[in-house]
């Protein structure tokens, strides 16, 4: 699956996309790969304020459990309750049906720390064994 | 195999009553008060006999065969430490019965306690943790208390990378954050990124020592120092502590706090059996913060003291596990000083499964282990994964080592044979290791589709945590 032009990318794997101020944030196609199946979806709160880089939740997989951290700090404003009966969508369409929360962007200039999807190519680069 | 809910037949029973010799009466229970939804099992005492003599047939264990599961050090449990946790003395204490009438009791644990410091070369100990998590826990609570009492607010704490899941758990229900400390490429912890991390904001570092790839730190001092010196604490989590028993002190190497798991190094039962059981060790400094009570004694006798000003507060029910603390103790008092045996024994066991697999197998940190190695998935043939593997060995009647963990290691394999099993059985799990990597290459589909000489076949483990089914009920 190929990363979506669109998106903005973390280290750990996370991605967010931005419209009108708000960013669904989501993991990459890597990340559900990795972690294999999910079984459990830690939905964080609403109105949770979060900030960048630090934990949003917690997901579980078969083999793990996982911290998931915010790209961009701000307030969560929907969660995806539709994960707490169907975490698979986070393994089958990560980038579409399987977004996690939606977070009102506090300060744009926190994408500036984030990748694009071809440098998030690159880096999954390094990474591959 | 059928449910005890699903054999049986109607009106069928275990026991017959004699005759009533007093006037039967109807309706004594309120009919609204009457449940027949209950579907308890119509058996008779033969049903349940044969019923239950067969699920046990079912069980692996560490008696029926080899339980190579790294970091569990699943040793044989000598059937004396049994004996002498079942005498009346101990099997029926009561733990109310009060101090004068629990004086052998107390006696015991004052004596399993200065065995423990002897052992670790801590101060003090609390018996009350009840597993190794618990364990961690205390010890959170303790540098917690302690950086309170010095009014010093330090909301992080460092843990490896390399660390047991646990380990940010214990910090997280406390209320700090977790930073993750990389480990280097020989599997020794990052010292750079130690000294960056560990800042004035920082309450220590939870280290695994020997860590979960099975290596001893050689800066395991240095790491402590680096610690100290911005006075933070170092704890060690020592689930491990099976190799180095009776070589080497942590609190010599510079730990502050730790917890030991009697049921791995000093041999009482768990994985199915336990309970287990946690005691955390101590320096002197800490001693004031340690659950209470402690078992102390004067003039009288053993007693429960209390008086402990600046303890966290109790941490279990009563005293601990104390049946578990028994079998630890004639554990200990059984080998005596040949308990350092135990220690030189399990890592001679390790390295001679290692530097016989790694002819085969990838072991990525490849250097002298302690009690227990790690294998990855590197050069796995046709797709085959270390589940597959991990399945393959049930149908050769082994039970599947720890897999997947250490997460920095890909498909990691984490095999602990322990000191209690014989060459042979070693031999036989090498060669077997090597057949199923063979079968890998010809005929992978037998590990895909492993297991199939168990009583069930593979499970869906998915379908399982997804939509857990954990009840039964009556069709």
């Amino acid at each position: 699956m190929d990363n979506p032009k669109e998106l903005h990318y973390t280290k750990e794997h996370e991605w967010v996309k931005i419209e009108n101020g708000i960013g669904t944030v989501g993991i990459t196609d890597f990340a559900q790969h990795s972690l294999t199946d999910i079984v459990f979806v830690e939905l964080p709160e609403k109105g949770k304020q979060v900030e960048q880089f630090k934990q949003l939740t917690v997901l579980e997989s078969v083999k793990s459990v996982s911290d998931i951290y915010s790209p961009i700090s701000g307030e969560v404003t929907e969660v995806n309750e539709s994960l707490s009966d169907s975490p698979e969508q986070v393994n089958k369409s990560p980038f579409e049906n399987g977004w996690i929360a939606k977070i009102k962007l506090k300060d744009e200039k926190e994408l500036e720390n984030l990748m694009t999807a071809e440098q998030y190519n690159e880096y999954l680069k390094t990474k591959e064994h | 195999m059928k449910l005890i809910f699903e054999k049986g037949a109607e009106g069928r029973k275990g026991v017959s009553l004699p005759e009533l010799d007093v006037e039967k009466k109807e309706n004594l229970i309120p009919k609204a008060l009457l449940r027949k939804e209950l579907n308890l099992p119509e058996v008779s005492e033969l049903d349940v006999v044969r019923h239950y003599t067969k699920l046990s047939t079912l069980n692996f264990g560490v008696d029926s065969g080899f339980y190579p599961l790294g970091s569990c050090t699943m040793k044989y449990n000598p059937k004396i430490n049994e004996d002498m946790s079942f005498l009346q003395g101990f099997a029926l204490t009561h733990p109310l019965q009060g101090e004068e009438l629990s004086q052998g009791v107390l006696e015991l644990m004052f004596e399993l306690e200065k065995a423990l410091c002897e052992l670790s070369g801590f101060e003090r100990f609390s018996l009350q943790p009840a597993a190794g998590a618990h364990g961690e826990l205390t010890g959170v609570m303790i540098t917690k208390a302690f950086f309170k009492k010095k009014e010093e607010n330090r909301t992080k704490l460092l843990i490896a990378d390399s660390s047991h899941g646990t380990n940010p758990a214990s910090c997280v229900l406390c209320g700090f954050e977790t930073i993750e400390v990389k480990s280097d490429k020989e599997g020794n912890l990052d010292l750079e990124d130690l000294k960056e991390k560990m800042q004035q904001d920082v309450a220590g570092l939870m280290l695994t020592s020997p860590n979960t790839l099975g290596l001893f730190d050689k800066n395991t001092e240095e790491i402590c120092k680096i610690v100290h010196e911005k006075n933070g604490l170092v704890y060690c989590d020592g689930a491990n502590m099976n190799a180095i028993v009776g070589i080497s002190k942590p609190a010599e190497q510079g730990f502050d706090i730790m917890h030991i798991n009697l049921h791995k190094t000093f041999s009482t039962p768990h994985g199915g059996g336990g309970p287990g059981s946690g005691p955390v060790g101590v320096t002197k400094e800490l001693v004031e913060f340690l659950p209470a009570p402690l078992i102390d004694k004067n003039r009288k006798g053993f007693y429960l003291n209390y008086d402990l000003e600046n303890s966290i507060g109790k941490m279990r029910s009563f005293f601990g596990n104390f049946g578990i603390l028994v079998r630890a103790f004639t554990y200990i008092k059984g080998l005596g000083t040949s308990l350092k045996e135990v220690g030189e024994n399990s890592v001679l066991n390790a390295n001679y499964l290692a530097v016989n697999l790694k002819k085969d197998f990838d072991l990525p940190y490849n250097r002298i282990c302690m009690h227990e190695f790690v294998l990855s998935d590197k050069n796995f043939p046709n797709q085959v994964t270390t589940m597959d593997l991990a399945k393959r060995l049930l149908d050769y009647g082994f039970h599947a080592p720890t897999i997947y963990f250490p997460l920095i290691v890909h498909g990691a394999i984490m095999i602990e044979p322990t000191e209690t099993e014989s060459k042979e059985t070693l031999d036989e799990f090498i060669e077997i290791m090597k057949k199923i990597l063979k079968e890998a290459e010809k005929e992978p589909e037998k590990l895909k589709n492993a297991p199939q000489n168990t009583p069930v076949k593979r499970l869906d483990a998915v379908k399982a945590a997804r939509q857990p089914d954990l009840r039964w009920k009556k069709q």
